[in-house]
């Protein structure tokens, strides 16, 4: 009962100043509005990233061979040809934890149609990769064993191949391409993914058999070498171990002894995926630390007009005490009256939060997710700035001696 | 009711061995130059001081002995105050200045409001609940502090100059509602240094440099029917 007029008590002392309590909300409404909108692009940018991550498939494991060593000079990455069919093959026998195994090979080379060309990477393929990467067709079918068995003149082109290559509403499937002056059919179009993690675009891309690359597009230098096996998972959760035998297995089949490096590298999407998600949580955090800076200060605002409030309202105080306010009473109304301040501000906070990440989507195009945890937080954590900053006002209007109040001008 | 009270202060010394008793229903005046220590007294009379030394009892009970909450609760449910500057809170209405004690008494909301509007019509001031201070004439807003002091009904009504402020007209009235108050069986104190005022009551205490120089009892009541 005593608190709810309190309340009300304190909320019309607000609304006499109007102006000064609009003022000093302020800062407690920058500060959680940072903090939603903050929270906001960074759960969007997260959520991004992860989608992304799983656009190339979550429990898919890379190996690539490692750069060449001649004397000090290291080549590029995956200009060893250390890696084979073969090792893809004993992967597949050894470490039970694989679901799938499939490789590939890859070059970028000139694609030509009618009298357009684009240049492209090409990659020849397993039949099992383009499962393994997640990889859907938007039409036509994907390659089968046959083709892929008598090396068949058949190619799935990605949608910037075909945006390149072909005029608009030409129909790509059953078309013939040329690829270093081989003739391909087309029999499929990949559906597009978008850019990948580091910007490039996934979609100009040209997929053919792995045997027809080898022997019949791009050539190689060894037969059975490949440029990456790709293997994936039943599970995410096994990935750390899966990558691990393969580890055991690799070295044993390249005879790597010791203390010797690896002439090949693993990768998981996971991890590629992580340094994404360190990135955009650093940013969060640091972020949070400037919206946190911007609650102190409007939690001093709070502090200030508070204590100007109670010099104001000295001779109140005094008459309050007079009739039988006790120290508590004192305390409660002017700690209440902080926490409206610390409620309202974080109210109006959070409405303008949900805007700025609304408007941030509406007109950068950054994806925004309005967490409810950020909301909840920001919320408890405006009115717990209220409360605390309001017990130093609060204590120093309890503790005025009646008498001088009530004679106070 | 008695009281024996002395405060001594180093540096000023307000009161000097002053002893007093006051009894149940008597209507005191206690005049006194400024400076003589007479609000002082008001203040301890009123439970809002202690004095340094000597002893203050109020129904029974020492406050000497009380802390700042305890001192509050008897304020509450004992003390009426009129004050010579009304003090009242601004901005608020005649109906919410007069509930103020029932509010921290506790009482539930339509409690509060039944006795504050008698409080109010007693005070002649039926159907202005709704004014705010700046709204009521002098007189009426001493009228509303004086159905603050009675809302409570406390056995002691403490007046500091409550006319100080006023015209004669509204001293007058004002003057009347207090005796009536006084009639009815509450102890009222009254300071002042008006004479006219002090005829009032029926007893009139004088003090000088902290000490009581004369303490008589007078006619007052018979002014008070006469209004």
């Amino acid at each position: 009962m005593f608190i709810w007029l309190t309340i009300v008590t304190a909320l019309r002392i607000l609304q006499r100043n109007q102006l000064r309590a609009g003022l000093t909300l302020l800062g407690i409404v920058i500060g959680v509005a940072a903090v939603i909108a903050m929270v906001s692009i960074g759960e969007g940018a997260k959520q991004a990233v992860q989608k992304q991550i799983a656009s190339i498939g979550t429990n898919v494991i890379m190996i690539w061979p490692s750069a060449t060593r001649v004397g000090g000079v290291r080549g590029a990455q995956g200009s060893a040809v250390t890696l084979t069919v073969a090792d893809a093959m004993e992967l597949k026998k050894k470490v039970p934890l694989l679901t799938e195994t499939g490789w590939s090979m890859k070059n970028v080379t000139q694609i030509v149609h009618g009298n357009r060309n684009c240049n492209s990477p090409v990659y020849g393929v397993s039949t099992s990769y383009l499962h393994i990467r997640d990889w859907r067709l938007s039409s036509g079918g994907p390659f089968t064993q046959t083709d892929m068995d008598s090396a068949a003149l058949v190619a799935i082109l990605g949608q910037t191949v075909v945006n390149e290559i072909f005029e608009p509403g030409e129909e790509p499937l059953g078309a013939l391409i040329r690829i270093n002056n081989v003739p391909l059919r087309v029999i499929g179009v990949l559906s597009p993914k978008g850019q990948s993690l580091y910007g490039s675009d996934q979609d100009d891309v040209v997929v053919i058999p792995f045997s027809t690359a080898e022997r019949k597009v791009l050539g190689t230098m060894f037969l059975g070498s490949v440029g990456g096996v790709y293997v994936s998972t039943g599970r995410v959760d096994d990935l750390q171990e899966a990558t691990e035998e393969i580890r055991q297995v690799m070295r044993a089949r390249h005879r790597i002894k010791g203390e010797e490096p690896d002439d090949f590298t693993i990768r998981t999407q996971v991890e590629i995926g992580m340094v994404q998600e360190e990135t955009s949580e650093t940013l969060t955090v640091m972020l949070m630390v400037i919206a946190c800076v911007s609650l102190l200060v409007g939690g001093i605002g709070i502090m200030n007009i508070l204590l100007v409030s109670v010099t104001e309202r000295t001779r109140e105080i005094g008459i309050r005490m007079a009739v039988g306010a006790k120290r508590v009473h004192i305390m409660m109304q002017f700690l209440i009256e902080a926490m409206t301040l610390g409620v309202v501000g974080g109210l109006i906070g959070i409405a303008c939060g949900i805007l700025a990440a609304r408007l941030t989507t509406i007109i950068a195009g950054w994806p925004t997710i309005i967490s409810t945890d950020a909301v909840v937080v920001a919320f408890i954590f405006s009115v717990v700035v209220g409360l605390f900053f309001g017990l130093y006002p609060a204590n120093k209007a309890a503790r005025l001696n009646p008498i001088e109040a009530l004679r106070y001008e | 009711m008695w009281k024996v009270y002395r405060v001594g202060d180093v540096e000023v010394q307000a009161l000097r061995g002053l002893s007093l008793s006051i009894d149940q229903g008597e209507f005191v005046a206690i005049m006194g130059s400024s400076g003589s220590g007479k609000s002082t007294l008001m203040n301890i009379l009123g439970c809002l001081d202690q004095p340094s030394r000597g002893h203050y009892w109020l129904n029974g009970i020492d406050t000497g002995s009380l802390r700042p909450d305890q001192l509050a609760e008897i304020r509450n449910q004992q003390i009426g105050f009129v004050f010579q500057s009304f003090n009242l809170i601004p901005r608020t209405s005649a109906l919410e200045n007069t509930q103020l004690p029932l509010f921290y008494r506790g009482l539930s909301v339509r409690e509060q409001r039944a006795l504050a509007v008698a409080a109010l019509q007693r005070v002649g001031l039926h159907g202005r609940e709704g004014h705010s201070p700046t709204q009521l004439s002098g007189g009426q807003q001493q009228r509303v502090a004086i159905a603050r002091a009675l809302v409570a009904t406390p056995s002691l009504l403490l007046a500091d100059e409550p006319t100080g402020n006023l015209d004669t007209q509204s001293s007058r009235e004002i003057m009347d509602i207090l005796s009536a108050l006084n009639q009815e069986g509450m102890t009222v104190i009254l300071v002042t240094h008006e004479h006219d005022v002090a005829a009032f009551a029926s007893r009139e205490i004088i003090i000088k440099d902290g000490q009581i120089q004369s303490d008589r009892v007078t006619k007052g009541h018979v002014h008070a029917t006469e209004g």
